[in-house]
């Protein structure tokens, strides 16, 4: 397929048809409007379902009654909705339905302000609703990379029948860059006999299938538990992606850097390559899981003298960070937000400071 | 000579978890009478709420799904536009539908969401122990208004259906009970009313029910009934306030 010139936000829309998802409901928040400003004509072209809900509240809740039937489905929101959503994510993933919640994410806390901002890190990646739950979050760091991970996460969804986030920020849904949509997703989901509301009469057996979160007996809700975590443990073997970057000089300092983030840093390392400092970097694809064992290795490396994470909050992969290093190597921040993206030379300044 | 009186299909063998005398069940057979004459059975999927009737599905022999406090008719609403197919029931009590999920009934309503709900409506918070609700009558003592509903403080109880019944959106909204033979005939005529118009994809239909919570209201069986009776049919009076013709 040819490059298309695409906004963020609406390659986020055409990505999710072109993975099969024709339902999608949403609440207008900038800066993601234009995700259903798009598909308010996109989805009625190809026979799917638009509906604008009256609150995220509420769409959180449409969200789940139609994941409940086994139908791929998705929403996009920002910061502050996705906090009124994170109460139907608890439930949806307590009723193990697969869904796809996409967060641009908008500086905070309360209504913040409406730049980029990577604030709803701990949301996202260690909760947000109540419950041990966790959401398999996937972090693109362009327009490109966004509509690889929406198309891969409804079969995500599918396999764990578990919430799937794309964490982006709004820098990534307000950009317009080149894109080349991978093929129409052909697999559909499967197995939802078993549990999903579809009518009786779509299946086999007479078994009522009933979608529910509420386990009064305490048995059977610790084994709901140990299913999920069982569920987690699984995606952390197997979903753990990362870039690599610079990664095979003597570096002397390792970033870890996600997202818009990511992109600064490596115009940095670039930079500081030519002045022959040598800088690494992670750039975890996946935030749950967490590349650990990746950035354990590299923090490891003899060069190495420093981990530093990079991320548009005041200190929130850090935590991660310092899990996976293991105390291996000092580990520092830095970061900003409010809207600001820390520019190539403040990063290098930084790093030159951690450098010595 | 054939059965005269049986089971409906659509109910479940299940013992009870629901007080006695409280006319949760009541409704749920008329429901459950409604599906099986209807024939809908193997595509329906109810929406049980949080409150009592939060087990219902242990009681329907059809696909259910379990909502969060209040947000039945946003599930409704989710089901509905993915698979139009299906015939939908949300099952809410006052608590759940004219408290915290106001929001998503009114605006469910408003679209014309083409699924039923059932509102029963026992002017008290039920699964919680007896706390005010939205629809607990002046004076009325609850464990949360001791000395009794203050409407200077709170205000009047809600009329759920007369207050949906003011929206411009085509619907079908009814109040009916559940406290005499005769009323229970009507409710049932009204439930069928309420599944045929979303089976001929007409409309989105309301049937509130007066129903009695006699623990949580301190009285026997036969008295919830005589003090629903003189105290909350009154005040919400029955009868059909919306048909979408
Ligand atoms: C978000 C949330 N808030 C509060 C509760 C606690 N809660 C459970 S049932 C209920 C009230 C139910 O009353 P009603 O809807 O009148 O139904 P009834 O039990 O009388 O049938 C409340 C407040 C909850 N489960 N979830
Ligand atoms: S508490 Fe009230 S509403 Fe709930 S089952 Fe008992 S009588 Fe019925």
């Amino acid at each position: 397929m040819r490059k298309v010139l695409m906004k963020g936000n609406e390659a986020i829309g055409e990505a999710a048809i072109r993975a099969g998802c024709l339902n999608y409901f949403a609440y207008p928040i900038t800066p993601q409007s234009e995700v259903a400003e798009y598909l308010s004509h996109r989805m009625p072209e190809v026979g799917g379902v638009f509906l604008q809900g009256e609150s995220e509240v509420a769409v959180g809740y449409m969200i789940f009654g139609a994941s409940g039937c086994g139908e791929r489905v998705f929403t996009t929101s920002s910061s502050p909705g996705i906090s009124l959503m994170s109460e139907a994510i608890s439930y949806i993933a307590s009723a193990q339905c697969p869904a796809v919640f996409v967060n641009i994410i908008r500086g905070g806390p309360g209504l913040g302000g409406i730049l980029p901002s990577q604030g709803d890190y701990f949301q996202a990646t260690k909760g947000g609703g109540h419950g041990d739950y966790r959401l398999l979050v996937m972090a693109p760091a362009s327009v490109q990379e966004a509509v690889e991970m929406v198309m891969e996460a409804f079969p995500l969804a599918e396999k764990y029948r578990n919430p799937v986030m794309i964490l982006g920020d709004g820098l990534i849904g307000q950009m317009m860059e080149p894109v080349e949509f991978p093929e129409h997703l052909s697999s559909k989901p499967t197995n939802k006999d078993d549990w999903a509301t579809t009518g009786m009469d779509t299946r086999k057996s007479d078994k009522p299938n009933v979608v529910k979160t509420l386990f009064l007996d305490a048995k059977v809700l610790n084994n709901l538990n140990l299913t999920l975590k069982a569920k987690y443990d699984r995606m952390k073997k197997e979903e753990v992606r990362y870039e690599p970057y610079n990664i095979d000089s003597d570096y002397k300092v390792l970033i870890v850097s996600y997202g818009t983030m990511s992109r600064v840093c490596k115009t940095a390392v670039d930079n500081l390559k030519e002045e022959g400092f040598e800088v690494g970097m992670i750039r975890p694809q996946t935030l749950f899981p967490f590349p650990e064992t990746a950035i354990n290795e590299a923090a490891g490396k003899k060069s190495c003298k420093t981990v530093v994470s990079i991320e548009m909050s005041m200190g929130q992969m850090v935590e991660d960070v310092e899990r996976s290093v293991l105390g291996k190597r000092p580990v520092e921040w830095y970061g900003k937000c409010g809207g600001e993206v820390p520019t190539p030379e403040e990063v290098m300044e930084v790093l030159r400071e951690f450098g010595k | 000579m054939g059965k005269t009186f049986e089971k409906p299909e659509a109910l479940s063998d299940a013992h009870t978890h629901y007080c006695p005398g409280c006319t949760h069940g009541i409704i749920h057979r008329l429901v459950a009478e409604v599906i099986d004459e209807l024939g809908v059975r193997k595509r329906t999927v109810g929406i049980a709420p949080v409150g009592c009737a939060v087990l219902a599905y242990n009681y329907f022999t059809c696909d259910f799904q379990e909502a969060a406090h209040g947000r039945a008719p946003a599930m409704a609403t989710g089901i509905k536009r993915v698979r139009p197919d299906l015939i939908v029931f949300t099952y809410q009590g006052d608590g759940d539908l004219a408290s915290i999920g106001m929001g998503e009934i009114i605006h469910a309503a408003n679209r014309g969401e083409k699924f039923v709900t059932i509102f029963v409506n026992n002017a008290v918070y039920g699964m919680t122990g007896g706390q005010m609700a939205p629809t607990t009558m002046p004076g009325q003592r609850t464990t949360t208004s001791p000395a009794g509903r203050n409407v200077e403080e709170v205000g009047m109880p809600i009329k759920v259906a007369n207050l949906l019944a003011a929206l411009q959106t085509p619907a079908y909204i009814t109040r009916q009970s559940v406290l005499k033979p005769k009323h229970i005939i009507q409710a049932k005529k009204a439930i069928k009313k309420a599944f045929t118009y979303q089976i001929e994809k007409k409309c989105f239909s309301l049937v509130e029910v007066i129903s009695t919570c006699p623990t949580n209201w301190g009285l026997t069986p036969v008295e919830s009934i005589k003090w629903a009776e003189e105290t909350l049919l009154p005040y919400y009076e029955l009868g059909e306030l919306k048909t979408p013709e």
